[in-house]
């Protein structure tokens, strides 16, 4: 039932073929030329959210850069939202909403609600419609309380959630997120997520990010494209990843007395012990086993003090996806 | 036309700022209005021991001079916030103006408006004023458009030139100070007579960097006097043709700088 299948006939959203940027670095004569993406083919449909990984430098920014119009690509053929993104970057703007969780697209000496009114100005949104829209944002992301107060007063969180707001207002097709959750606290970053979940079911609304946060990721996307070193090294549904990915999950297991290595379980990987033996982690498959029947078998042979179960970071998942790939 | 409409409400969202700090502005605008008195001076302490500078007599410099200031003082207005282009490059910031659906250069000139810069202006006011009361200028028709025009299109030289020399920050970050040398250098080259400079440079005002056309030619059609240097006198009224030419060069220069961004790297 996912957007993919039902809509492959559909024009896409993003549709790139061979998408490469290159870089001038350094100065005279340590100059080199600097490939930060190269091969890129990419197709997004109407509807689908897709998380971009990959390691800092993968050219995940870069990627996004050209898709929005902010970079010119060194070669390959690139569509967003039916436009040229190079010779139509303004029509393409009014297409699309973009959050760089890195920079402010508010005015640092104006209140939140004078930066959406000349949002709403900039991007020609009828005002009836504009009110609608940021009606809903200040209901949904509780803008309420802050509404007034200038930006540069903001804390980090309510920035963020006024940032989504002024991405949205006015309605676009494609909403781009280049890490809109880093820095934030554990219950802003949810509270995002909810939103983007939000926009994305209920409106259908096409969304693709960047992010350095697997929950961001598992929350939000179906499909999941990995980057490193400016090439794509995997283009799956997210279970599909985990699954490849294989023992990227542990149960680390905290014992009342030292024992030894606890081998031979069934479905467990690896062992790694720590703390001579007080603490043991237990690398399995899901497709093996269960966190749940791992966790009845070690307690059949040992007394357990505590037991914590340890998702993979993207890190981790790229690093495997990219030995085996 | 909508745009326009756009970019107004944006400088205006701006001024409002500038103008709840009403005692900074005065102190702001006086210091502007120093900067621009001093060369003042410095025209009148020369005349004070000679009598014509470059066969140009005292009053005859201090029209070019107050036709300069007030072309620059515009000029800076206008395009004076691209000496923070270098900051919006280094930062990435400027991702964020390619995002909307706007012009990044309207975008940079109305990210902020600094009224103070009309101080210098004000000094090239009051001494074309005391210049024409002096009756130097003969009161026709054609001289009245001219000291209207001639600060306008002046302006539209020195901003298109500096248009220009701020695009080589797409290239080289560190470019600021050469374009300084252009923008605020060009306050000394413009303020006088060109017959005082040196053959290569003043080849250079008349036919590559066109700072020339933005008081001097029209100063010598206002005085009604012949050229020193023999130069056609059909360049007296180039200036506004020189300015759609400096425009057009400027627009292009400023578009490919523009696709050759490499952004901040995040």
């Amino acid at each position: 039932m996912s957007a993919a299948e039902t809509s492959a006939a559909e024009t896409a959203v993003v549709e790139t073929e061979g998408l490469r940027r290159e870089f001038t670095v350094g100065r005279r004569r340590a100059r080199r030329r600097v490939v930060a993406v190269s091969d890129v083919d990419l197709r997004i449909t109407p509807g689908e959210a897709v998380g971009f990984l990959g390691p800092n430098g993968a050219g995940k920014s870069t990627t996004i850069k050209m898709l929005t119009g902010i970079l010119v690509p060194s070669a390959g053929r690139l569509r967003v939202c039916d436009l040229d993104p190079t010779r139509q970057r303004r029509e393409l703007a009014r297409r699309l909403g973009v959050v760089f969780g890195q920079r402010s697209q508010l005015w640092w000496d104006l209140p939140l609600r004078d930066s959406f009114g000349l949002l709403g100005a900039i991007h020609r949104v009828p005002e009836p419609e504009h009110r609608a829209r940021l009606e809903r944002c200040v209901d949904v992301l509780e803008l309420g309380p802050f509404l007034d107060v200038p930006v540069r007063q903001l804390s980090l969180g309510q920035r963020m959630r006024g940032e989504l707001t002024a991405a949205l207002l006015h309605g676009p097709r494609l909403l781009v997120l280049d890490e809109p959750t880093v820095g934030l606290d554990l219950v802003s970053k949810e509270r995002l997520r909810a939103f983007l979940q939000e926009v994305n079911v209920v409106d259908g609304m096409t969304i693709l990010l960047t992010t350095h946060d697997l929950p961001d990721v598992e929350r939000l996307c179906r499909r999941v494209v990995v980057i490193d070193q400016g090439r794509v090294v995997a283009d799956d549904a997210i279970d599909a990843l985990h699954a490849r990915s294989g023992g990227a999950r542990e149960v680390v297991v905290e014992l009342t007395q030292p024992a030894a290595p606890l081998h031979d379980l069934p479905g467990v990987r690896d062992v790694r012990v720590e703390a001579d033996g007080l603490r043991q982690r237990l690398a399995f498959a899901p497709a093996d086993t269960t966190a749940a029947a791992l966790i009845a078998a070690v307690a059949a042979r040992v007394e357990l003090r505590d037991v914590t179960v340890v998702e993979p970071s993207i890190e981790d998942l790229v690093r495997t996806l990219y030995a085996r790939g | 036309m909508d745009d326009l409409r756009v970019h107004a409400r944006i400088l205006g969202s701006r001024v409002r700022g500038q103008l709840a700090y009403p005692v900074s502005f005065a102190l702001d605008s006086l210091g502007q209005a120093l900067g621009q008195a001093n060369e003042l001076a410095v025209i009148l302490v020369v005349f004070a021991q000679v009598d014509s500078l470059g066969g140009f007599a005292r009053d005859e410099v201090l029209l070019i001079y107050a036709l300069a200031g007030i072309s620059f003082g515009l000029a800076d207005l206008a395009v004076g916030q691209l000496d923070e282009l270098p900051r919006w490059i280094r930062t990435g910031e400027l991702d964020v103006l390619l995002a909307r659906p706007l012009g990044v250069l309207p975008q940079l000139v109305t990210s902020d408006l600094q009224l103070r810069r009309l101080g210098r202006s004000a000094v090239g006011a009051v001494v074309l004023a005391a210049v024409l009361a002096a009756g130097r200028v003969e009161p026709t028709p054609l001289n009245a458009l001219l000291i209207i025009g001639t600060p306008l299109v002046g302006a539209t030289i020195i901003g298109a030139i500096w248009v220009v020399t701020c695009s080589v920050s797409f290239w080289v970050i560190e470019g600021r100070e050469l374009a300084n040398a252009f923008t605020y250098g060009s306050t000394l080259t413009t303020a006088y007579p060109i017959s005082i400079f040196g053959p290569w440079l003043r080849r250079l005002l008349c036919y590559a960097v066109p700072g020339a056309f933005v008081a001097y030619f029209p100063a010598l059609a206002l005085l009604d006097r012949p050229d020193p240097l023999g130069l056609p006198h059909v360049l007296r009224y180039a200036a506004p043709l020189v300015a759609v030419a400096a425009v057009l060069v400027a627009a292009l220069v400023w578009h490919t700088a523009v696709r050759h961004y490499q952004g901040a790297g995040s």
